[in-house]
């Protein structure tokens, strides 16, 4: 197929992340621990599944996860 | 497949239980206990512990403002910092009606963050879409259409968007469809559809999750 990025892009966005994914409640619930792990360096997506998958399919729910994880290591 | 999230009776997808523990094995840092023995303290020392704990929000809540800033020009440094401390301040009290929630599974001050980055960006969404119409039809569409709708497109791309579309109009319901649309299509934050269907982020995703499972489904021999 030819490579076409928007197009590939909105695709993504349309048909979501393929794996299984924990909702948005979830996600805030279990946001502190996560990025935690990942600042420490430790396997933060085989502690809690599904998390990774949802940031993929959930912009503002990535949005924040950048933002704390990026917070985190500034402390 | 492996262990994975299961639906709850409404559909949220949750952990498992075992993957969800309660408390760390060791208990709580000392500096987490210090924040939650100060902030249930009475009178003084309990002020100074909300105080300190709201300079740490508010330090968050600007972090994340700052961020946004670029993506929002149109939002002026005043207003930003108005935000920035509207979120502090509601960050303050989601985390004093919740404090008996603080299971230690990180420092306290990582766990208040999250509040606060929370406040602060579904504020900044809603007030840069303040007033706009939120487009819930095909505005998206058009564009994703064209592209594979150019000269050298090729034949594949070409029938994957004609799947798509027909499987949004003929196999989501119109809620999905509208959601689907607005979000992923339009570009339409979900707290800013959340707050004009009067609904939840956690609520919106759901519909948008379902929607997806069931194109993916539509679409398993294309893909």
């Amino acid at each position: 197929m030819t490579e076409r990025p928007e197009f590939n892009e909105t695709l993504g966005r349309l048909l979501g992340p393929a794996e299984p994914e924990v909702g948005c409640d979830t996600c805030f619930e279990e946001l502190d621990r996560y990025v935690e792990l990942e600042a420490a360096g430790h396997d933060a997506d085989a502690a809690i599944p599904g998390l990774r998958a949802h940031l993929e399919g959930c912009p503002a729910c990535r949005e924040e996860h950048e933002s704390l994880l990026e917070l985190v290591r500034g402390d | 497949m492996k262990a994975f999230p299961t639906a709850t009776v409404d559909g949220r997808l949750q952990l498992p239980a075992r993957e969800r523990p309660m408390a760390p094995p060791g208990g709580l840092d000392a500096e987490s206990e210090d924040w939650l023995r100060d902030l249930r303290g009475d009178g003084g020392p309990g002020e100074d512990a909300r105080a300190r704990l709201h300079e740490l929000l508010l330090r968050a809540a600007r972090f994340e403002v700052a961020r946004r800033r670029g993506a929002h020009p149109d939002l002026g440094a005043e207003e930003l910092d108005e935000i920035a401390n509207e979120a502090a301040d509601d960050a303050l009290m989601s985390i004093l009606r919740k404090l008996d929630e603080f299971r230690g599974l990180s420092r306290f001050t990582t766990w208040a963050y999250k509040f606060a980055l929370y406040e602060a960006a579904v504020k900044v969404r809603r007030r840069a879409w303040h007033g706009r119409q939120v487009p819930l039809e095909r505005e998206g569409w058009e564009r994703v259409a064209s592209t594979a709708l150019e000269p050298d497109a090729d034949l594949e791309q070409r029938e994957l968007l004609g799947a798509i579309k027909t499987a949004i109009e003929e196999s989501l319901s119109p809620h999905q469809r509208r959601v689907l649309v607005a979000v992923a299509l339009n570009g339409v934050p979900i707290d800013v559809l959340a707050e004009r269907l009067s609904t939840t982020r956690g609520a919106l995703y759901k519909t948008l999750h379902d929607a997806r499972a069931k194109l993916r489904r539509e679409l398993e021999v294309e893909l």
